[in-house]
């Protein structure tokens, strides 16, 4: 675990050494912005209550397209440049370096999910109750997870490529496929549909998180997505040993 | 130290190194010395954990290759071939890095003198990014001693560095080398001479020769080559140098140049040069022409096909129909 740390540390340093942090980061805010502005207009306009949800439901779409961006030079990129062959020989396991580079994902979203908390801190200063900190929680929760769980894919999808861009839509392949696995059959019951819903993002994450309920089965399904994927990721890197 | 038994690596249906069996001791520098291609990266990478091989077994610093690799790698220091490095890091932030990930103790002192002794302290707030081929090879080198390994395996470590480093490194891995063990690959023969206690010559994927480099150097000093000169066409002198004793042969190159290859024995130049000028010819050179590397190979390769060829009697064999050659031609 010690080493994953340090794997982690390092990896995170390197974000703020490459643009493409910045410009995910601007992007990201930038969208949110725009939306707040609207939402936030359209709420005096016609007096109803904005909902801070939103913006967190927002943060979670526009993953589905940075998640890949923040991900996809994880794993690839030290298989192009053969950086790979010196953390191999080195007293690291597999699993600690595939955590380590999702732990520091994860940390720079989590740096992200900070700044989108800003505008749910301004609303709360314009709301007269006050705004309803459970459900809000609750939707930070659920993108904690969810987060999480794309970001997996993503070191998943870039220990597959030692190129960066296959590694992008690779990742954004596989992170919609888990968000629509289940719309097909939206409608339908019995046993293949009942499966697909319990496989997808999104009946996760909309039906319960986003109404302000924590469940245990939601934690507990984007928990296992996250160590499946991370597993996963550490057998491919493990397999390209033998290759 | 290291104790490679039966080593063999194939990638797909290309054999890349085919049942090495070797050993280094502690206190040891062994040269694995070999044209591209021999399979020497390949050995190495097997040695260092980074990948396992198809057959054979290995032990390093104590402990087995396959079983026990996390261990093994604890005790290796590794130089790999291209000096993979991340550029947007600087000197010490990588060397930083390394020395927390092999968990050195008292980091920042290590750090500080390992770049002390690869010379590189001075560039320490560099990025590698805008570092030299030589000063990359040099923060390699001291990625590798960060953490005082037992085993020290460097692929190609002099690549790329002026001589001054040169001797700066040699001198360093004898240092090294006397209380610990030492693997280095190099295509130069001179390196391998100089620094080595032992010599490993590998050539598609087989061991070809294993000696001291003196020993080594004396065996492949036998087959000498020298050139001969002289003025005019040098009518008449084929038939005299021909009688000499010590010469296993004499070719015409053009007017007046011989080609002359010498049986091993006592250095034969003091009667050819006493030859020609006793019969009347004006000598204009008389050169002993180094065996390059390449050279050395394809003689010993050759050997080792004539030496097989002649082990399977009966058989009618073509040129190049004996085990190894077909790799080497290729
Ligand atoms: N990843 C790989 N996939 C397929 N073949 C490989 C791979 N790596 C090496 N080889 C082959 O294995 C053989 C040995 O290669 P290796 O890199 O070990 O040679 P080397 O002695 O280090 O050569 P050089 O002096 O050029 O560094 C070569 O024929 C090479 O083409
Ligand atoms: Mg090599």
């Amino acid at each position: 675990m010690r080493n994953a740390w340090t794997v982690a540390k390092r990896e995170f340093n390197m974000y703020f050494a490459s643009p493409v942090a910045y410009a995910v980061a601007f992007g990201l805010l930038l969208v949110q912005g725009l939306f707040f502005y609207a939402d936030f207009g359209s709420s005096v306009l016609f007096g109803a209550p904005p909902d801070p949800t939103r913006s967190v439901s927002l943060f979670v779409t526009l993953l589905l397209f940075f998640a890949p961006a923040i991900t996809m030079r994880l794993m690839a990129e030290e298989q192009r440049t053969g950086t790979l062959e010196l953390l191999l020989t080195a007293p690291v396991r597999e699993w600690e370096l595939v955590t380590g580079k999702w732990l520091a994902a994860f940390g720079f979203v989590g740096l992200l999910v900070i700044l989108n908390a800003t505008y749910a801190v301004i609303l709360s200063r314009f709301v007269t109750p006050g705004l309803d900190v459970g459900s809000l929680a609750a939707a930070y929760v659920g993108l904690f997870l969810a987060a999480g769980a794309m970001l997996a894919i993503g070191v998943f999808g870039s220990s597959l490529f030692s190129n960066q861009i296959a590694a992008f839509f690779a990742i954004m392949g596989l992170v919609l496929v888990m968000w629509v696995i289940s719309y097909p059959v939206q409608n339908e019951t019995g046993l293949l549909a009942s499966v697909l819903k319990h496989l997808s993002f999104s009946d996760h994450y909309y039906t319960n998180f986003l109404s302000g309920v924590v469940n245990l089965t939601d934690v507990v399904y984007f928990v296992t997505v996250i160590v499946l994927f991370l597993f996963l990721a550490a057998r491919v890197v493990e397999s390209r040993r033998w290759r | 130290m290291i104790q490679v038994e039966g080593l063999t690596k194939r990638y797909g249906e290309r054999t890349a190194i085919n049942k090495l069996t070797f050993h280094a001791d502690k206190g040891e520098i062994v040269g694995f010395l070999g044209p591209n291609g021999a399979g020497k990266t390949t050995t190495m990478r097997i040695l260092t954990g980074y990948m396992p091989p198809s057959e054979g077994k290995a032990s390093v610093a104590g402990f087995d290759l396959l079983t026990q690799s996390l261990e093994v790698r604890k005790r290796v220091g590794y130089l790999p071939e291209n000096v993979p490095l991340y550029p947007e890091m600087s000197v010490v932030q990588y060397l930083d890095f390394m020395a927390e990930l092999r968990q050195v103790p008292n980091r920042n002192e290590r750090v500080d003198e390992v770049m002390e002794v690869v010379h590189i302290a001075d560039r320490a707030e560099s990025f590698v990014s805008n570092l030299s081929k030589g000063l990359r090879q040099r923060v390699g080198l001291a990625q590798a001693l960060l953490h005082k390994p037992e085993v020290l395996i460097l692929d190609e470590p002099m690549e790329g560095l002026d001589p001054q480093q040169q001797i700066e490194v040699k001198r360093l891995l004898r240092e090294v080398g006397a209380a610990q063990t030492v693997m280095l690959s190099t295509h130069i023969l001179a390196h391998a001479q100089e620094l080595c206690d032992r010599v490993i010559i590998i050539n598609g994927g087989q061991i070809v020769a294993e000696d001291t480099p003196d020993r080594l150097s004396a065996q492949i000093a036998g087959g000498r080559r020298l050139q001969l000169e002289v003025d005019g066409d040098g009518d008449g002198l084929l038939a005299e140098l021909r009688a000499l004793p010590g010469l296993s042969s004499v070719r015409v190159v053009a007017d007046g140049r011989f080609e002359i290859e010498t049986a091993p024995g006592p250095d034969v130049r003091p009667l050819i040069a006493s030859t020609v000028v006793g019969g009347g010819w004006k000598l204009l050179e008389l050169r002993r022409e180094r065996l390059s590397l390449e050279e050395i190979f394809i003689q010993l390769t050759r050997e080792e096909a004539e030496a097989a060829a002649a082990a399977e009697t009966g058989a009618p064999l073509a040129e190049g129909q004996a085990p190894g050659s077909d790799s080497a031609a290729g």
